[in-house]
């Protein structure tokens, strides 16, 4: 199609919006090609430095040694985002309750737990709780940790959550005759929990690499198989950067589960 | 329709917001089959005189009788157990439509419908799908039953709303300024509703600005001002011939706007 430079006058509506919209696509491809292999240069830039004296002999050996470490690492994680998900809900009711000894406990749980650092705590379930006779399996000690503290946190996303969805709402479910129980359960939960995905898909890619942590209680997760493969032969650089690859990739793989349950929820939304 | 007995009966209801004396003791009653209007500029206290009727707003003084049942106002102990299951059961026989619609947006249209007679009253799924599709039918929304409220312009909702209210079968129904909300192109279909509804012989109090809507289909005007209940009677008296410089005053104000 002939086009006089610099006008339009004579080029039908048509075919002016078509060259827009092919301008558009060469433009989001070529923007997409340049994201692509900017990601390429740098990661390989970053392989080369960090590998240039690499024992790949050694990973040959004990690369699905340290890998099978993922699955407790993805076990922690998901056990202990339920727990902290049911501590979240608790919690965010204690504190939204006009009740003050609801509201105190579930005020001190927060501030405890927020206030401490998640290390200590590690420590004081594991070792703290055995010196008082009660000696819990040192996974499940690690869950409670995580899912203790990461509890105290969600409790305040839970709160602002259930505060986020509107007083109409409440309203309309009571106009209806609606017992309180009910309202929470059937109306205000299930809008609460859509405001609050992305928040809590956030805290579990945050947990995923926290649960590293608890090596210091000799979980033999991830990182404690990657060390503990290291140091045979001296080869610690070589383990911890697998791992950190390893806790990558399932933070890739967790974030686009997240993403699509996003989506997938916001269909109904307004 | 010939009016029945009075079903609905609100008795000096008074209700501070603080120091706000927002209402100064207004008594109501509503026969059957009866559409009562109020109107009145904003801040006369008829949105609040409406809430205070289901006690979405407690009053601070007065007694609410819909049906076979009454609640006093207690606000002392407005949070007992008991005070709180009466004025549930108070509000199952009352239908309540909002300016905002305030439908649940993660429920469908017909989810909307049926969740209160099947978790409140305890109606059959099967049954209570059967009224809601009745009354869907009636607001012409049948085509829209599986939609999400997000998927609806503004006259929808609200007819969508009266689907709602009308499926618990209450024994009054409450319209908070139905079409305040809409685009003025919208406004049409809610109000043709609520007039066939109106002449059907629901029993409905609507707070609304629609004098046009007031004159076809409502068999009592009542006008508040400052709290009280100024002046009350058919529409064509209270429209046309106002015996209350108050009540004068607003209709020259609002006929000039």
């Amino acid at each position: 199609m002939a086009v006089v430079e610099g006008s339009t006058a004579n080029v039908p509506t048509a075919a002016i919006v078509e060259a827009i919209a092919a301008a558009q696509r060469r433009r989001k491809l070529s923007y997409q090609l340049i994201f692509a292999a900017t990601w390429v240069v740098l990661i390989g830039a970053i392989v080369l430095a960090l590998t240039t004296r690499f024992d790949w002999a050694f990973l040959g050996k004990w690369w699905q040694f340290i890998l099978a470490g993922a699955e407790v690492t993805v076990e922690l994680t998901v056990c202990s985002i339920i727990l902290a998900c049911v501590l979240a809900v608790l919690g965010a009711l204690g504190r939204l309750s006009p009740n003050p000894v609801a509201n105190g406990i579930a005020s001190l749980y927060v501030s405890l737990i927020r206030g401490t650092p998640l290390l200590v705590q590690i420590f004081v379930w594991a070792f703290g709780l055995a010196e008082l006779g009660l000696v819990l399996p040192l996974f499940w000690a690690g869950v409670i940790a995580l899912g203790v503290n990461y509890g105290a946190y969600m409790t305040e996303i839970f709160r602002a959550g259930i505060q986020a969805v509107p007083r109409g709402q409440r309203e309309a479910a009571e106009a209806l005759g609606m017992p309180e129980r009910l309202i929470m359960r059937r109306i205000v939960m299930p809008q609460a929990i859509r405001i609050v995905i992305p928040a809590i898909g956030n805290d579990f890619i945050a947990m995923i690499k926290d649960t590293s942590l608890v090596i210091v209680i000799g979980i033999q997760e991830l990182l404690f198989r990657a060390q503990s493969a290291g140091r045979q032969t001296i080869n610690i650089m070589e383990a911890t950067l697998f791992a950190a690859v390893v806790y990558w990739i399932l933070t890739l793989f967790f974030s686009y589960l997240e993403q699509h349950l996003e989506r997938r929820m916001a269909r109904s939304d307004r | 329709m010939e009016l029945g007995d009075v079903i609905v009966s609100a008795t000096g209801i008074e209700k501070y917001f603080g120091d706000n004396h927002v209402l100064r003791g207004v008594t109501l009653e509503v026969r059957q089959h009866e559409t009562v209007m109020l109107i009145g500029r904003s801040g006369s206290g008829k949105t609040t005189m409406l809430r205070c009727m289901n006690f979405l707003e407690e009053p601070t003084v007065g007694s609410v009788r819909i049906g076979d049942i009454t609640v006093d106002a207690d606000p002392l102990h407005a949070r007992s157990r008991a005070h709180r299951e009466r004025i549930r059961r108070l509000r199952v026989r009352a239908g309540m439509v909002f300016q905002d619609f305030n439908l649940f947006p993660h429920m469908t249209v017909l989810q909307n419908c049926i969740e209160g007679p099947t978790r409140v009253k305890g109606v059959p799924r099967d049954e209570a799908i059967a009224i809601a599709d009745r009354y869907l039918e009636k607001v012409q929304m049948i085509d829209k039953r599986d939609e999400y409220p997000s998927r609806l312009s503004g006259g929808q909702k609200q007819r969508a709303a009266i689907a709602r209210a009308l499926s618990m079968d209450p024994q009054v129904l409450m319209f908070d300024e139905p079409t305040s909300a809409l685009d003025p192109e919208l406004v049409g279909e809610v109000l043709s509703v609520m007039k066939e509804l109106a002449h059907e012989g629901s029993t409905m109090i609507v707070v609304s600005h629609e004098m046009q809507f007031c004159r076809e289909a409502a068999d009592r005007v009542v006008f508040m001002e400052d709290g009280v209940v100024v002046e009350q009677g058919p529409p064509e008296q209270v429209l046309d011939a106002p015996q209350q410089e108050a009540t004068r005053q607003f209709l020259r104000r609002f006929l000039d706007a």
